[in-house]
């Protein structure tokens, strides 16, 4: 994984204009996801993991302001104009939404919304287009695909319909994949379907996802970098097996003991909760955002903002957590 | 298996279009609906072939014929007009009127209900244009735009059409707000389309069923709103005949003649119902979601 960097994004900042003031979902968060490669983005609710992932796939608002660099493949995303934009978009990166239920639509058959991708934008005559939407059903697994192909989206369960999505995503033989929450909306035996079908496509089409999700277990499933996000940052980034055996970030040893899937709790004991929410930054604090919910706060957490530190395994905290098994 | 016949014919699509018609055929209201237009269209178009007698043609000695009266099938009015030939010619005005007026709301209101949902820069504009509109009553705007270019049927069809723009705005406006927070919007934008792709491949369609409900539901306003303007001498110029202004002639000898009044009264009553049930139908026959029968 020494190649560059497929996706490349560096001091990703977004701020939202809104009535109280300027509000930054999203501050100096650089993330690298290599060929291949699967990155999970980890976090609770409105820790802006989403808006990170809208921002890379160009969804967000227009009262949204982003700055700092998006480069896919060498090329600059940020402030490049209209008409490269949508020709990335549409060929180098997709996107797969968490509910299923409203991402195909309801009144064209999924065979015409495959192969209306295909046609646009590979150029496919009718047939091919039809005879390609097969291949692509069957390779995420969907039986009976030759008749399914016409079939409209309610006739499909959830699972299916998600399958229909990744089909969809991949269609183009994207660079990156960009999977916001694909599993949190299905039943557990159905997302293990759905991450096999990840799985095989990364291994097959050596695509590169992102992985949106606050399901720890989803994570260790797929991923094989973890990236942890508080309150609009990256408070911890390292390889997957590291994270769970060595969090350092407080905060990452919260939501690995708030977690049943870790399997440190596995005996009667009551999950370990972190108290409090995300706090919403509609200005600059000069203290570590996760202070006042830290079991570890120590003088300086409240009195300066912690950075990154550099390596493998980075974290942004005044005080990490060190287990006597260091590596 | 019905459903497996459909699935190896042809291109998504083509099947798509059989499987409506296929619906709407095996619904007996719908059929009934048809029949019913077809026919009024028919007459309305074939008028001056059809009709027994000319619709302006007075036969004082005749006057008040009940209907079942040799050579007026339907009775005559207080002029001794026939109310048969009378109707057909009537049919003609009111679906002109009707068309007219359901065509110009629709070309206009469609484009602004999508753009004033989709884009937020010019959707106060918009909707402020709307509540403008809706703030002149109904009648206002017909005498007004009457004044300003004549009384006529075309005219009077403009003035119903643009008293009906603001409803279909708002109605598409709101299911364009409704769609476009919905994912496969949102999918179709990662994929590179525009603007003008989203709206007319993805929001429209969708919005299809209730731009239709609303055309049924516009429709016999639009005849009901022609025979009001014609009562008022705005819309059709006596002598000839609209659905509408045989009802208000015939008020005046309603306890004599009650015919008169009562025919045109069943036509336009058949002709909204039509229009209803058809529609009715073809929205449900527009919606993949309806069960297979």
């Amino acid at each position: 994984m020494n190649t560059a960097p497929v996706l490349q994004v560096k001091d990703l900042t977004v701020t939202f204009r809104t009535e109280d003031g300027l509000l930054s979902a999203v501050d100096r968060v650089s993330l690298e996801v290599g060929d291949g490669e699967v990155l999970a983005i980890v976090g609770e609710s409105g820790c802006g993991k989403s808006v990170t992932a809208m921002s890379l796939a160009g969804l967000l608002p227009r009262t949204a302001t982003i700055d700092g660099s998006v480069r896919l493949d060498g090329v600059e995303l940020i402030g490049a104009d209209k008409r490269t934009l949508r020709t990335i978009r549409g060929r180098e990166v997709a996107y797969i939404f968490q509910e299923p239920m409203t991402s195909l639509n309801p009144v064209f058959t999924v065979g015409h919304q495959i192969g209306e991708v295909l046609r646009t934008h590979v150029g496919l005559s009718r047939q091919a287009a039809r005879d390609r939407s097969v291949e692509l059903l069957k390779l995420v697994g969907i039986p009976s695909a030759e008749r399914r192909i016409s079939d409209y989206p309610h006739q499909l369960s959830g699972g299916m319909r998600q399958r229909v999505m990744i089909a969809m995503a991949v269609a183009c033989d994207p660079k990156v994949l960009i999977a916001d929450e694909p599993t949190t909306a299905l039943d557990v035996t159905i997302q293990a379907g759905i991450l096999d079908v990840l799985r095989e496509l990364r291994q097959r089409l050596g695509t590169s996802i992102v992985l949106i999700t606050h399901d720890l277990g989803v994570v260790a499933d797929l991923a094989d970098r973890v990236a942890v996000m508080y309150a609009g940052r990256v408070v911890e980034t390292a390889e997957v097996h590291e994270l769970f055996a060595h969090p350092q970030h407080p905060y990452t040893a919260g939501l690995l003991g708030a977690s049943p899937a870790a399997g440190r709790h596995a005996e009667s004991h009551r999950l370990n909760e972190i108290p409090g929410l995300v706090p919403v930054l509609t200005e600059q604090p000069d203290a570590c955002t996760f202070a006042d919910r830290c079991p570890r706060a120590v003088d300086t957490c409240t009195a300066s903002q912690p950075e990154l530190t550099a390596g493998q395994h980075r974290v942004a905290c005044w005080n990490p957590v060190r287990e006597p098994v260091e590596v | 298996m019905a459903v497996a016949e459909a699935v190896t014919a042809g291109t998504p699509l083509r099947s798509n279009r059989r499987k409506v018609v296929r619906r709407i055929v095996r619904n007996p209201l719908a059929i009934a609906g048809l029949v019913v237009l077809g026919i009024a269209v028919i007459l309305a178009v074939f008028a001056p072939w059809l009709a027994p007698h000319e619709p302006t043609e007075t036969h004082l000695s005749n006057a008040f014929a009940p209907p079942g009266t040799a050579g007026y099938l339907l009775g005559t009015d207080d002029l001794g007009r026939d109310v048969l030939s009378r109707i057909m010619f009537g049919l003609r005005a009111s679906l002109h009127v009707a068309l007219l007026a359901v065509a110009t709301s629709l070309v206009i209101g469609v484009p602004l209900g999508l753009i004033a949902g989709y884009f937020r820069a010019v959707d106060a504009l918009i909707s402020r244009f709307t509540d403008l509109v809706l703030a002149f009553p109904f009648l206002i705007l017909a005498v007004g735009l009457a004044a300003i270019r004549g009384a006529s049927l075309g005219n009077a069809a403009i003035a119903i059409g643009i008293a009906q723009i603001p409803g279909v705005i708002r109605i598409v406006r709101s299911e364009t707000l409704r769609l476009k927070s919905l994912d496969f919007v949102s999918a179709a934008i990662v994929e590179g389309a525009g603007d003008a792709w989203v709206l007319g491949r993805h929001i429209l369609p969708n919005a299809a069923s209730v731009v239709i409900v609303q055309a049924t539901v516009a429709i016999p306003a639009a005849i009901l709103g022609e025979a009001v303007l014609s009562f008022l001498g705005l819309g059709i110029q006596p002598p000839a005949p609209s659905l509408g202004t045989m009802l208000s002639d015939a008020q005046q000898f309603a306890s004599r003649a009650p015919w008169a009044a009562v025919m045109p009264g069943v036509a336009i009553m058949l002709l909204t119902l039509a229009f209803n049930v058809v529609g009715d139908s073809l929205r449900d026959a527009l919606d993949p979601k309806a069960s297979r029968r």
